[in-house]
């Protein structure tokens, strides 16, 4: 087989081209992924009222929750935080980019290849530090234990960080007694606009949630590193109790059942959520039955 | 002989129900300090290794017993001395003969010379109930092969021991899975076995033929949250080991806790309305656990945990 020598140049110059194009003063060939690293702060345009106060009681609206998600809530009472072994109990993986924090990423290069070992993030609700791990290893076995932030493995789609994690205990979904439990699993987008990040998660969890729930934060770099980088919790009886007590309402006596579908003028059923109260054909229904 | 075959089927009930994880290969996970976790056995496994010796709690289903000591050969070359039973069940003491015999016990005597072995293996150390579980009177053939038995039993409250330079205690919990639970509590490496106090797997199983109780288990789950120490930011820190699923700390007994406490509360109040035992079960009380725990049929089902707590609350005292 013969190559045209005109061609042969014209490669040899496209490859050289490709490596060395990456913008002034660069000959470093393009790598995977972006540079995520820095400071971010959240940016608290989307569903304020739940991330800053939180989340009114028995308010599911829109939130794809089985049966027995929300069974569990409506017996969840808040006084549950009065428990001391529960007064420090992290935020999940899976919720926690919902709070007000520093995020602060780095990353952890193996020093002679500069191999990306891992992605790790501080944030400083619950002073929690995250590995991503990125050099493909495995998900540990069934009989590890299970941790707030979860093990979690990434790898990059284009620029996008996709990162998968198992091994979660139970947490929040919504701040107000609904909870996912330790079976559940997070697919979560890290996507670079900028100066700006999206933080894309996608929870799974067949014991509480029929559908999959997807959310998204926004966070923007901050050049000046935020002051409030520590959590310290310690626990207090607040309220003697029996050993062993724990507050709950039995079933069909929650007392707030009422409150935010009056509040709002939406029928309870509405307010208690389900995939159903998610789309927009929803509302043709509400409509109908409110007639 | 017809009495030996229902004692041993009925010993053999649980392990039935909950050897699932019996029939694969062991793994070994270091859970900290001292001890080691194996799994695949049956029941979960503890080990604890150091330079006096080996010390194993719970040894699986006896099918097993062979590739468990043989994992208990690649964690150490020193001698297994001791055998911890958590409690009677046969996927927690099968393999006790296997790894028994591949032990040995330091024994002593008013003569010259070093005594290693009296040929006895390894002692075996459970709660008195096991043992009157296991064996029977003189004249009557026994539901488990005397090389099983525990070879040291203690009444009541605890027994401690120290080896591998750690203290270890046995706590007894007299009336949780059943009336022969032990806790067993490595002080030094900061580990707690539960036996099937605790299990990640399903809801608890209430053995009220066997002396177990409703109280009793809330009782126990308590005393392991008490044991507990969460280490930074309520996470590690005392590692708990169920009976069966996966390596634990306190958050996840004290939801557990919670859930226990939860329905036995609500059992509770269907009874003291008068509720029957069909009533309950049909109440959907476990309506927000099911998904998680109900292992859908047989010993850690919802329908066999509420039969247990309704029966065990209802019997007379």
């Amino acid at each position: 087989m013969h190559c045209r020598p005109s061609i042969v140049i014209f490669s040899f110059f496209t490859l050289i081209g490709a490596a060395f194009a990456q913008g002034p003063g660069g000959y470093n060939p393009i790598g995977p992924g972006v540079d995520l690293a820095g400071n971010w702060g959240p940016v608290f345009h989307e569903d304020a009222h739940e991330r800053g106060p939180g989340p009114e009681l028995a308010n599911y609206v829109g939130l794809p929750i089985t049966d027995g998600a929300r069974a569990y809530a409506l017996a969840w009472d808040a006084s549950r935080f009065t428990i001391p072994e529960h007064q420090c109990e992290v935020h999940i993986v899976s919720y926690i980019y919902r709070g007000p924090y520093n995020l602060r990423i780095w990353e952890e290069r193996e020093p002679v290849s500069q191999k990306l070992i891992a992605i790790k993030q501080y944030l400083d609700n619950y002073q929690q530090t995250r590995t991503i791990w990125m050099d493909g290893r495995s998900h540990p076995s069934d009989a590890a234990p299970h941790t707030w932030m979860g093990f979690s493995t990434g790898k990059w789609e284009g620029n996008i960080l996709t990162v998968y994690t198992t091994h979660l205990k139970w947490g929040w979904i919504r701040r107000n007694g609904l909870r996912h439990t330790d079976q559940a699993t997070l697919t979560e987008h890290f996507i670079r606009h900028g100066d700006h990040l999206t933080h894309t998660s996608v929870l799974t969890d067949a014991a509480t949630l029929s559908e999959p729930l997807v959310k998204t934060e926004d966070l923007v770099l901050r050049l000046q590193n935020g002051q409030t980088w520590l959590y310290p919790c310690e626990p207090v009886v607040e309220i003697v109790r029996p050993r062993g007590a724990v507050p709950h309402y039995l079933p069909n006596e929650n007392p707030f059942i009422h409150e935010f579908a009056d509040l709002y003028k939406i029928p309870v059923d509405a307010a208690l959520g389900g995939a159903e109260t998610a789309y927009p054909e929803y509302q043709s229904k509400l409509k109908r039955t409110t007639k | 002989m017809k009495g030996l075959a229902i004692c041993m089927f009925i010993l053999c009930l649980p392990a039935m129900s909950l050897a699932r994880q019996g029939s694969g290969e062991i793994q070994t996970l270091k859970v900290q300090g001292n001890v080691y976790l194996l799994t695949g056995a049956g029941a979960n496994i503890a080990v604890q290794i150091g330079d006096t010796g080996v010390l194993v709690v719970d040894t699986g289903v006896a099918e097993m017993g062979d590739k468990v000591v043989a994992a208990i050969k690649k964690l150490s070359d020193k001698p297994i001395q001791y055998v911890l039973n958590t409690h009677v069940d046969s996927d927690h003491t099968g393999g006790n003969d296997a790894v028994r015999k591949a032990g040995l016990t330091y024994v002593g005597a008013n003569v010259t010379g070093n005594l290693t072995d009296a040929g006895v293996g390894a002692q075996i150390y459970a709660q008195d109930n096991v043992l009157k579980r296991m064996s029977a009177p003189t004249g009557v053939q026994a539901a488990i092969p005397f090389g099983s038995w525990p070879t040291q039993t203690y009444l009541s409250g605890r027994r401690q021991m120290f080896f591998n330079s750690e203290p270890i205690e046995m706590i007894h919990q007299p009336a949780a899975h059943t009336d022969g639970d032990s806790l067993i509590f490595f002080r030094r490496s900061d580990v707690v076995i539960t036996g099937d106090i605790f299990l990640t797997t399903s809801y608890p199983i209430i053995d009220v033929d066997r002396g177990g109780s409703i109280q009793g288990e809330i009782d126990a789950l308590n005393n392991i949250l008490e044991l507990a120490i969460p280490g930074y930011q309520d996470e590690g820190g005392t590692y708990i080991i169920p009976g069966h699923g996966w390596i634990s700390d306190r958050p996840d007994v004290l939801e557990y806790r919670d859930m226990v406490t939860i329905v036995r509360d609500r059992v509770q109040v269907a009874i003291k309305k008068g509720m029957s035992l069909e009533q309950v079960k049909a109440a959907g009380l476990t309506k927000d656990y099911d998904n998680r725990y109900n292992a859908k049929s047989g010993l850690g089902s919802a329908e066999k945990f509420i039969e247990a707590i309704y029966k065990s609350l209802t019997q007379k005292k």
